[in-house]
């Protein structure tokens, strides 16, 4: 099986891992259509099972939205791809950006973030510029947003009006756009395959994500309760811990933050006959982009709590489709440039 | 037709790209009966936006108002707002508000002529009351064109709406939007109590767009 797939261009082994990951969807969306009409039928389950329930399909949807996005990506090429990362990153921005308050004296500084930076920044990735993509926003336009804030004569809270706008502009175009700049990578052998590379990152990064939200989920803190911890046993107990930060967030602890990584690394590790790396420089690449992601992840929740809401979805209601999608990319953006140069600078290429 | 079909898609498109405009029926659903909406007013946008969130269904059987200075001054723009929009101007500023003596108003019919029209013959409107836009945040107070509505059609359903976040789209002076999510919120209808006072009417239709802010 293995020598066959290696003997397969690499087109096609990019079609197998394609027709390997809907094939799979496709299984757990039967399933999961079959015991939700075997429930609408009699139902046999609780409330709470039930929500879970709702949870796991939406994010089944999200899992299908993103493999479609990304085949579609693959098939039409990087240039194509390029421009749906741009596209997520301008809904990104417009989330973050909605949520952090501007004042009139913003308006031109936010037509130079979507309108100037946005695009240039994809394009200068396109066109695989690699020296001026990674320093375009941090030196440029780290300048050029400032002054045309103070040309708009308006200094009440001038810095940290300044600084939200930085900030969404560095996570929301800067972070994603690394994704795509993978594509254009180019190691010794592994012509083609790039698209391999974007999947790696965020199939480990959604993995460690997935597992710490599950632990998180299944084993949530509660104060001790006689009853309740003989019930869940020895693991249930030691997975069970108080969250660490929980004015921030009140799922995250070191010992599921710890497995999430152990997790994905390993998942990374055996995903490593699609990357460039060997099995160890595969499992210290998906525990970097881990780290980052996570930690990214969490960063983000502080933001949102100081917003005072659960979540980057405005109110909840979700009509638009772009509604929380900052949500789903956070790990990411955080992820991508450190994975991006990780590689870069430890294999020179 | 079919320029101004093509163009309405395509607005439609720049809006949803830019805005969401996002439509949250929080007291009533979208229902096609003839209605008047009445929202705050921010922007010049506030017009294209509650355009934009109406469902297919109900934009073409809902006329939105117009200030004429504003949206008939180029070609463009009148083309743009009549064949697109189907809107209805007014000039600027609405009726006169009744003097706090209570002596009656020069006239109060004129300016509102054309959309007792527009609801003679059927169709629902968009009305922004406080009549020019607002800088504060804080709506003005409704001029009384609501109130004579009301009066003179008791059948029409009466829907406040509420619209968020337009301004940042484009505040005043400016000619560029930038891409901010938007909502428009419709809250419960309102009736107009026999007898009632106009000033409290009107205070009370304010109060309704203003409670959906925070829904």
């Amino acid at each position: 099986m293995n020598a066959f797939l290696r003997n397969l261009s690499s087109t096609h082994q990019v079609a197998a891992l394609f027709l390997i990951v809907f094939g799979v969807l496709a299984l757990v969306s039967i399933a999961t259509l079959g015991v939700g009409l075997r429930e609408r039928r009699n139902a046999a389950h609780g409330e709470a099972w039930l929500r879970e329930f709702a949870d796991f399909r939406a994010l089944l949807r999200t899992t299908w939205f993103m493999a479609v996005v990304f085949w579609i990506g693959w098939a039409l090429g990087p240039g194509v791809a390029t421009l749906l990362f741009a596209f997520i990153a301008f809904f990104a921005l417009r989330e973050f950006i909605t949520l952090s308050p501007t004042r009139r004296g913003d308006h031109r500084s936010l037509i130079l973030a979507f309108f100037v930076v946005l695009p240039v920044q994809f394009l200068l990735v396109g066109t695989a510029r690699f020296d001026l993509f990674t320093v375009f926003i941090p030196v440029y336009v780290f300048l050029a947003i400032p002054v045309v804030s103070a040309l708009a004569n308006d200094p009440s809270q001038f810095l940290e009006r300044n600084a939200k706008l930085q900030w969404g502009i560095m996570v929301c175009v800067y972070g994603l756009s690394h994704v795509p700049a993978l594509l254009l990578l180019s190691f010794p052998d592994y012509e083609g395959k790039s698209a391999f590379l974007v999947f790696f990152l965020v199939f480990v990064v959604q993995t460690c994500m997935v597992v710490q939200h599950l632990i998180a989920r299944r084993f949530a803190y509660l104060p001790a309760d006689e009853a309740d911890v003989v019930r869940r046993g020895l693991l249930g107990r030691w997975l069970a811990r108080e969250p660490f930060a929980p004015h921030v967030s009140r799922s995250f602890n070191w010992v599921s933050w710890g497995l999430g990584m152990a997790i994905a690394s390993v998942v990374g590790a055996a995903m490593s006959f699609i990357t460039p790396f060997k099995f160890g420089q595969a499992l210290a690449m998906a525990l970097i982009a881990c780290v980052a992601g996570s930690m990214g992840h969490l960063v983000m929740k502080a933001l949102k709590r100081d917003r005072g809401i659960p979540s980057w979805g405005q109110k909840g209601v979700g009509v638009t489709g772009a509604n929380g999608l900052l949500d789903r990319v956070d790990a990411l953006c955080f992820a991508a440039p450190v994975f991006f140069h990780s590689v870069r600078w430890y294999f020179g290429v | 037709m079919f320029a101004a079909k093509l163009l309405g898609w395509m607005l439609l498109g720049v809006v949803r790209l830019l805005t969401g405009a996002q439509a949250r029926w929080w007291g009533c659903p979208p229902k096609a009966e003839q209605r008047i909406y009445f929202a705050n007013h921010q922007s010049h946008l506030d017009l294209v936006m509650i355009w934009a969130a109406l469902p297919e269904e109900l934009r073409s059987i809902t006329r939105p108002i117009a200030a004429r200075d504003y949206w008939a001054n180029t070609p463009m723009k009148r083309w743009i707002t009549t064949e697109v929009f189907n809107a209805i101007y007014v000039e600027r500023g609405g009726t006169p508000a009744p003097a706090e003596d209570g002596a009656p108003p020069p006239d109060p019919m004129t300016p509102l002529q054309p959309l007792v029209d527009a609801l003679t013959s059927g169709d629902s409107i968009i009305i922004f009351p406080e009549g020019t836009r607002g800088h504060t945040g804080e709506p003005q107070k409704f001029k009384s064109g609501l109130f004579t509505l009301a009066q003179m059609f008791p059948d029409v359903v009466l829907v406040p709406a509420w619209i968020d976040n337009v301004q940042r789209v484009m505040p005043k002076g400016e000619v560029v939007p930038v891409p901010i999510l938007c909502s428009v919120t419709f809250g419960a209808p309102i009736v107009l109590a026999s007898g009632e006072e106009r000033r409290a009417f009107l205070d009370r239709a304010r109060d309704a767009v203003i409670a959906l802010r925070h829904v």
